[in-house]
């Protein structure tokens, strides 16, 4: 036995100190690879937006003063440092516009995500239970409309929802109107628009929650004496509570800086902070402005996102 | 009194002609599309019993099972509980309770919830529910674990809450689904004893699925053997190993020597059949075989002696050369070339340590057996 413990003992340290070094480096550059790119792509980019957002406009070339470099040396760079302020963001408080604007898209954001986890997961929980022969099609035919310009299918249906559009000379074919419906450049003209473009980000994570579950549960629900409704509340809902997390935060995000939907179906009157966002930026030239606006967008969207992040942290420990 | 196997049952409603059943498949056919599940079956269970379904998979026994909880409609013919044809109610109405073969354990409740669930869509007031519970985890030795998850247990501690969760609402009758077909040998061993134990102390009826014939015929009272949708034999684990009516159900359940062979003649309390190669055999219970039909003769390995020399009383005695031979500890099985060709099993239960006549590869051997040590099969 001796003579085991014996030989046993070093044969553990063939992996040298260098050895052991040069694989911990190789780690840690797998770790640090997405690190670098978050740096040199968000990080990066964000500090020059938040710096913009500090300054004042100009008629100039970029439009903003001061502009920091060193052509003036350290003092004139430093100079110009002191210029910064935060009268953008005083400016932001000041002017309802903007407060009502970031309210506005909150709003017509959850309220489109909603409207898409209503629509989205019926589809999803149908092709999970689909048989498994046809699900790749199924999933296909989600992913389809990718295929065509986001641009293309948002103006495609400005073309059904216009008074003369498909929309309303289809119900008035049918005489189930006499007038034509008003949708388009209205609030449900974007909610349509938003629930449509919108759907498949929703769809997918429900999709990959649910048909993972194990339908004996549910049989086994039933078995115990539930109706299959409460089955689904009690059983089928809570197992897919993480894809309908992840679901509701990919359509709500992006939902919220959505700039295209009320621009191209919501008409001139709709208030959301990207169409604001893009009014201070190109009609107005206003880069500062608008850069606060953006970064205030960041930081109230950064919470849904850490509670995205915190959700899936608490499911991975659940080991699911 | 003479009996089959070495148990003397004393529960076997099934010998009662007055014996009310309680479960009845009539004429019950399931198709899923073109294939047939399970094919014209009938079969009757009586309450307080413990019933096996044994088949390969694929054999239908599953199908039996969910068309019973309800899961599945029978195609055609009625499934009877206690008198009441179940058609159309729903699993969530039928009083009975399923033990899934995967558990089906909710991962998002702990031990207790999941057991208590059963109990709340029944609406039982919550301090009954929760002395239920105790009561249960108590059964299933599980009180500490109560608080845990589903995937904090290990894999029989999540049978036993399975269980637990399935007899809570004491159904009429629990269905087993492969009850012990995740667990490992020497734990389901253990759990086979349990829930015999079980099933006596709760006096429930049990219908458990498996395709491991040692665990039917060490729990069940009776078997039923079942083979492409339809069942092949209905009896208690004695009269399935020692009486099968079939070849299938004779190769199905443990080790059998199978002579092919023609019935010569009956004579007053025998019956002579001739070997396909010639070998002679007499036995005592061959009578339904009529004269000149083609049959085979079964006998399993541990009814033949094996021996150096001709035994003198044998009725039954055919010559070979030992073939091979393994000790197996409490048993020797050897195998034996019989001079026309046919390779015989047989078994000695090594009940001393010392042998009188030891035998070793190539040595010429008799094997022998009584008239009454194997079957006659028609079919």
């Amino acid at each position: 036995m001796a003579d085991i413990a014996a030989t046993a003992a070093p044969s553990t340290q063939t992996t040298t100190l260098p050895a052991r070094l040069a694989k911990g480096f190789v780690n840690r550059l797998v770790i640090i690879i997405p690190y670098l790119w978050l740096l040199f792509f968000f990080l990066v980019p964000f500090i020059i937006v938040f710096k913009i957002s500090l300054s004042q406009t100009a008629i100039s070339m970029p439009p903003y003063t001061p502009v920091l470099d060193f052509s003036d040396g350290i003092s004139g760079f430093l100079a110009g440092f002191r210029e910064l302020n935060f009268d953008n963001y005083t400016w932001l408080t000041q002017d309802a516009l903007y407060f009502n604007a970031y309210v506005t898209s909150l709003v017509i954001a959850a309220i489109s995500t909603m409207l898409t986890l209503i629509v989205g997961y019926p589809i999803a929980y149908g092709m999970a239970r689909a048989p498994a022969t046809i699900r790749p099609t199924l999933l296909m035919l989600v992913i389809l409309p990718f295929w065509t310009s986001f641009l293309i299918r948002v103006y495609a249906w400005i073309g059904i929802l216009k008074p003369e559009g498909l929309l309303n000379q289809l119900l008035m074919s049918l005489h189930i109107i006499s007038q034509p419906l008003v949708i388009l450049n209205t609030y449900t003209a974007i909610f349509i628009g938003i629930v449509y473009s919108y759907l498949p980000f929703m769809v997918l994570p429900l999709y990959s929650s649910l048909e993972k579950m194990d339908y004996s549960l549910v049989e086994a629900a039933e078995d115990l004496g539930c109706p299959p409704i409460g089955a689904f509340w009690k059983i089928t809902f809570p197992l897919s509570l993480p894809g309908v997390v992840a679901g509701c935060l990919l359509v709500f995000i992006p939902a919220v800086g959505e700039f295209v939907i009320p621009d191209l179906l919501g008409g001139s009157q709709t208030l959301m902070i990207g169409k604001t966002l893009w009014n201070e930026f190109f009609s107005n030239r206003d880069w500062p402005v608008s850069s606060a606006v953006a970064v205030i967008l960041l930081l109230v969207l950064t919470i849904p996102i850490m509670f995205f992040q915190q959700a899936q942290a608490k499911a991975q420990e659940q080991g699911r | 009194m003479k009996s089959l196997g070495s148990i003397r049952r004393d529960f076997a409603p099934w010998n009662d002609p007055n014996a009310k059943p309680y479960i009845q498949f009539d004429k019950v056919t399931k198709k899923f599309g073109e294939f047939t599940a399970v094919n014209n079956l009938s079969l009757t269970i009586f309450e307080r019993e413990f019933f096996a379904l044994l088949g390969a998979s694929g054999c239908g026994k599953s199908t039996l099972l969910r068309m019973l909880a309800g899961f599945e409609e029978p195609t055609a013919g009625r499934i009877l509980l206690d008198g009441q044809d179940l058609r159309g109610i729903p699993p969530y109405k039928r009083p009975v309770n399923m033990m899934f073969q995967s558990y089906a354990l909710f991962p998002h409740m702990t031990v207790e919830k999941n057991i208590a669930f059963g109990l709340k869509q029944e609406g039982m007031p919550g301090p009954d529910i929760e002395r239920r519970v105790a009561e249960m985890l108590k059964l299933v030795k599980l009180e500490q674990f109560a608080k845990r998850k589903p995937h904090q247990l290990s894999g029989g501690q999540r049978q036993r809450v399975a269980l637990a969760r399935s007899v809570a609402k004491r159904p009429k009758v629990l269905l087993l689904d492969e009850p012990l077909g995740a667990l490992d040998k020497k734990l389901r061993e253990e759990t086979q004893f349990e829930l015999m134990d079980l099933q006596q102390e709760l006096g429930l009826t049990f219908v458990v699925v498996t395709h491991d014939q040692e665990e039917a015929m060490t729990m069940a009272d009776r078997i039923a053997i079942m083979d492409k949708g339809e069942v092949m034999q209905v009896a208690t684990p004695a009269e399935i190993y020692e009486a099968p009516t079939s070849r299938f159900v004779a190769h199905f359940v443990g080790n059998v020597n199978m002579f092919e062979g023609r019935v010569a003649e009956h004579t007053a309390n025998a019956t002579r059949i001739t070997g396909a190669t010639g070998a002679q055999i007499v036995v005592d219970n061959g009578g339904n075989a009529a004269a000149g039909s083609d049959i085979v003769f079964a006998i399993r390995p541990e009814k033949i002696k094996v021996s150096s020399k001709k035994p003198a009383d044998a009725v039954n005695a055919l010559e070979g050369e030992v073939y091979d031979v393994a000790y197996l500890g409490d048993m020797t099985v050897f195998h034996i070339r019989l001079d026309d060709g046919q390779i015989v099993r047989a078994s000695a239960l090594n009940a001393s340590r010392v042998t009188e006549d030891p035998l070793t590869w190539n040595d010429r051997a008799w094997v022998s057996f009584r008239p009454d040590a194997g079957v006659v099969l028609t079919r």
